[in-house]
């Protein structure tokens, strides 16, 4: 048995039958680590005082004969923007670099009580703001796949470790495509929930109005294991929903046969690679030959979607990075002789260039004179974005995409321009604007052997739909 | 060019930033570029569309009330110390980057 390659449910019945323990399986994750992740970088810090305690707790309850917990003894990696108690969070910035959260994020709480076994906080770009992990105050983390190239962003690292299996599961967040993109750059499977399907309890906030928690994971099956372990209503999160949580695992199994899946000419048009297309439209083929009916729909606001999105995100973490002044936490410049002298040269000392930019951005954006043109004005437009999709689904049950429009690009490549960078999510930031559910699956390569996703958009508390459209084309 | 250098300027005082002059250089020629491809949005009539703050409603308000009402499935009972207690003094301390083991210290606020 491999012990670095099982899924979320092998894990679990491999320990409950005595085949091998939740200690043992750790300890080959931190080897595995060890060796791999110099090169990788996805690993911003470990636990595993924390991880081997939880994986005696489930060997013991495996030993005496008990039915283990769903997660039970599972390795898992969390995105290093959600708080974990007594473990350093750093959001991949240097402000937060020596903060160590007094409280649990939700999402990792009911992993953890599920029986998952939290190895460590991964890399990701700088408050999650970056399509390529480049951002990173650390170091960048590079693609299992090829070591040349960006693992996609910001959930890099979440995306890393599983696809160079130093973790089963790992748990991401998506703004404006970063659990999908990276999914798709490292030929992993990546869920983005409905807004509100998900506690963001505990997440640092990025924009709070777009901020997802979801899971990465090698199956289908995996996602649907552990979304339905996170998600549900959480009062200290007042923006999540009191709507039922399905039993994601079993609608797994019911027929894609008669399901109508929306093309949208507006996600192949110019940019989109030759190879990316040819695999998308192979997938949406192999779909169609299980019995779904392709229909075409039309999303005519998608090419507002960039200039909509940059300006709400960037609105919403210039103020929700306000709070980074380092008085109760984090970074402090030192020789500071007045107050806002000691904010000024704190912020300018320890935020990254991007995160700069989009505080400047998000500022000029909201200040007076310009809010009508900028800030409002996208607002409005992000009400026709969200009306495109409600139009399409009275036409059909789930969008099938690409998930970008490229394969992993190298390390470098567009570092100099934002707005290159920014275009990276041109298929995805859509969707975090009208806060429906979004899966990437893989399907297949380049020819250089670079992974390609398949994206599938849904309703509103529609995940099942997606996850299960997105497993009968895994196991077909 | 819609910003200018005077602009950039106030809003890095706004923000609380200072930014070198490499950096302000650079934020110009960035800000210019990233608003000049927002300035798409313009080629949309938006005069009659509503403004989209949050997702959350778009479910679960009951819109038969009116103002805040239509948001209750959001609400809760008022509970004695919150959800969630408070940290303990100590606590709340442990992250700062200098006390006097009881009060946040900062530098002086008031110049004389």
């Amino acid at each position: 048995m491999d012990l670095n390659s099982l899924t979320i449910a092998a894990t679990r019945s491999a320990i409950q039958e005595g085949k091998t323990t939740a200690t043992v399986l750790a300890e080959a994750h931190y080897a595995k680590i060890a060796k791999d992740d110099p090169q990788i970088g996805a690993y911003l810090t470990l636990c595993k005082d924390r991880a081997l305690a939880k994986a005696g707790e489930m060997d013991s309850l495996a030993a005496k004969g008990d039915q283990l917990p769903p997660l039970g003894g599972v390795p898992v990696g969390i995105k290093d923007v959600m708080v974990t108690r007594g473990v350093r969070t750093t959001a991949g910035s240097k402000i937060l670099g020596n903060y160590v959260p007094p409280y649990d994020c939700t999402a990792v709480a009911r992993l953890e009580a599920a029986g998952a076994v939290v190895l460590g906080k991964l890399n990701c770009d700088e408050f999650a703001m970056g399509s390529s992990t480049e951002n990173s105050a650390w170091r960048p983390v590079r693609n299992p796949r090829d070591l040349g190239r960006v693992p996609g962003g910001s959930s890099g690292g979440s995306a890393a470790a599983v696809a160079a299996n130093m973790a089963v599961a790992t748990l991401g967040s998506d703004t404006g495509g970063s659990i999908r993109q990276p999914a798709s750059f490292c030929g992993v499977v990546g869920l983005m929930p409905t807004y509100g399907r998900v506690s963001r309890y505990g997440l640092i906030a990025f924009a709070s109005s777009l901020d997802r928690i979801g899971p990465l994971t090698k199956t289908m099956k995996d996602a649907a294991i552990v979304l339905r372990t996170i998600a549900g209503r959480d009062p200290m999160d007042s923006t999540s929903a009191d709507v039922p949580v399905p039993d994601y695992v079993a609608e797994l199994e019911k027929p894609v046969r008669g399901l109508r899946l929306g093309v949208a000419k507006e996600y192949f048009g110019e940019g989109l690679d030759a190879e990316v297309r040819s695999a998308v439209e192979a997938a949406i083929q192999k779909l169609a030959g299980l019995g779904c009916e392709i229909v075409p729909v039309s999303l005519p606001h998608t090419k507002y979607a960039i200039p909509t999105y940059y300006i709400v995100a960037t609105a919403e973490a210039s103020s929700n990075l306000a709070r980074y002044d380092g008085v109760r936490y984090g970074y402090r410049a030192k020789d500071s002789h007045t107050l806002a002298e000691m904010y000024r040269r704190t912020r300018d000392q320890a935020f990254g260039a991007e995160v700069k930019r989009r505080i400047m951005l998000g500022t000029y954006a909201l200040s007076a004179g310009y809010y009508d043109a900028y800030y409002l004005k996208a607002q409005k437009v992000r009400t026709l974005l969200t009306r495109d999709f409600e139009e399409a689904f009275k036409k059909v049950d789930a969008i099938v995409t690409p998930t970008s429009p490229t394969p992993a690009f190298k390390l470098g490549e567009k570092v100099d321009d934002p707005l290159a960078m920014y275009l990276a999510d041109i298929y995805t930031v859509t969707d975090d604007l009208a806060g429906i559910p979004g899966i990437s699956v893989p399907c297949g390569e380049t020819k250089e052997k670079l992974p390609i996703g398949l994206q599938i958009l849904g309703k509103h508390f529609d995940e099942a739909t997606i996850l299960r459209l997105g497993h009968a084309y895994e196991q077909n | 060019m819609r910003v200018t250098e005077k602009d950039v300027a106030y809003v890095a005082d706004l923000a609380n930033l200072e930014l070198n002059e490499q950096e302000r250089v650079r934020m110009l020629r960035d800000l210019n570029s990233i608003l000049e491809y927002i300035d798409r949005l313009n080629e949309l009539d938006t005069s009659n569309v509503p403004a989209m703050a949050q997702v959350s409603a778009r479910y679960g308000v009951d819109e038969s009330k009116k103002s805040a009402d239509r948001f209750a499935y959001a609400s809760r009972e008022d509970v004695l110390e919150g959800l969630r207690k408070s940290l303990p003094h100590h606590v709340a301390l442990e992250n700062a980057p200098d006390t006097d083991g009881t009060f946040l210290r900062v530098p002086k606020v008031i110049e004389r």
